[in-house]
């Protein structure tokens, strides 16, 4: 029986002998002289025989298996052809991909729920600080303010000065009755600071001349004011007796637009800052 | 010739019926198709020492495929498939490249 595939020993002879010496190798390989491969080749080509069907058939399996598999490897994407070794060592390597990606997402997700809150604190402080500063800039008198309260005002006689004391006496009467901003001839804001002194012809209020009519605008519960300045022995009763003038007048919207630059405390220092 | 034409209908169905491949075989096509491949470079160097016989040809076709095949799943049984297939696509190709060898001596005369 013939061999039509040569034993690998047969072939790696054959090879080198060849190659050494060509026309002798020839002679012993092929049984018939060299041309004979062509005639044979023609006249199967020509007439095929019984045994071609079947040579035939094998060959269109393999040209359809060649085909298909040249269709996989081409088509596929890259796991497709691969081992289950490689497919676990690939589907490891994402499983760390993965984890280290949502090891990272969680991370950044909790930066940005941090960064979110000191966001909401930041803006939240803010806020607590305008309307501080609104509020103490009332109090402070460094901003103007207009709301409900009294205008008084108080006219004494030329020949006799209004007593610094009687005015104090006065605005200690109106803070008490809760007055928030007081301004005095819409010259001089009365604050914590405000000095008050007797000067030649009126009182000097901060370092400013005031001369009578006096006129003080109040922020505050009008009624309550009201009351604070006419009880018997009060504020008008006092004028009175130094033979003054005191109207009252009680508004809806008073307006105090005096304001006081101000002033940092030289030598107080808050004993518990912030 | 009837060879010939039984090649070109195999690439023609190959082509046109895009025949599935089983996943449990896909490892195995390359394979089969290389171990084929030799045979029928065999097949070609044995017609043309005129020795070629058409029952050995299919008997080694199907032996060669089937033990190429069975190479590689021994190999994926073992643990070492891929490299046992590499062994075999090597051990075949240089099958492949003898017998071409021999065909161009041949074809050529040299």
């Amino acid at each position: 029986m013939h061999e039509p595939v040569p034993e690998m020993s047969e072939a790696s002879t054959n090879e080198p002998s060849t190659n050494a010496a060509d026309p002798a190798a020839s002679n012993r390989t092929g049984q018939s002289p060299p041309h004979a491969g062509d005639g044979r080749l023609t006249r199967a080509l020509l007439r095929p025989g019984r045994g071609q069907v079947v040579v035939g058939l094998l060959l269109a399996v393999l040209g359809a298996a060649a085909v298909t598999q040249v269709r996989i490897a081409g088509h596929n994407d890259d796991y497709a052809g691969m081992r289950q070794a490689d497919l676990i060592q690939a589907l490891q390597g994402l499983q760390a991909v993965s984890q280290r990606t949502e090891r990272e997402i969680s991370d950044l997700e909790a930066t940005r729920s941090s960064l979110r809150d000191s966001n909401l604190k930041t803006a939240t402080a803010l806020e607590q600080a305008r309307d501080e500063i609104s509020s103490l800039g009332v109090l402070a008198g460094t901003l103007s303010a207009h709301g409900p309260g009294v205008r008084i005002t108080v006219t004494v006689p030329a020949t006799s000065d209004l007593s610094v004391n009687l005015l104090l006496d006065g605005i200690e009467e109106l803070r008490d009755a809760g007055a928030e901003a007081i301004e005095i001839n819409d010259q001089v804001r009365v604050v914590a600071d405000t000095s008050f002194e007797s000067a030649p012809g009126g009182i000097d209020v901060d370092g400013r001349i005031l001369k009578s009519p006096y006129t003080i605008d109040v922020i505050g519960p009008p009624e309550s004011l009201n009351t604070a300045l006419k009880f018997p022995g009060g504020f008008v009763d006092d004028i009175a007796v130094d033979e003054g003038k005191v109207s009252i007048k009680q508004s809806q919207d008073v307006e105090v637009s005096a304001i006081r630059t101000p002033v940092v405390p030289k030598y107080a220092q808050p004993t518990n800052p912030g | 010739m009837i060879a010939v034409i039984g090649l070109l209908l195999g690439v023609g169905i190959g082509l046109f019926l895009k025949p599935d491949v089983p996943i449990g075989l896909e490892p195995y096509l390359p394979i089969a198709v290389v171990a084929a491949l030799d045979a029928v470079f065999g097949a070609a160097r044995a017609f043309l020492d005129g020795i070629f016989d058409d029952k050995v040809f299919v008997v080694s076709f199907v032996s060669n495929v089937f033990i190429a095949a069975l190479i590689v799943f021994l190999g994926d049984k073992l643990g070492v498939g891929a490299q046992l297939s590499t062994g075999v696509i090597v051990v075949l190709g240089i099958r492949i490249f003898a017998n071409v060898a021999a065909i161009r001596r041949h074809l050529f005369h040299a």
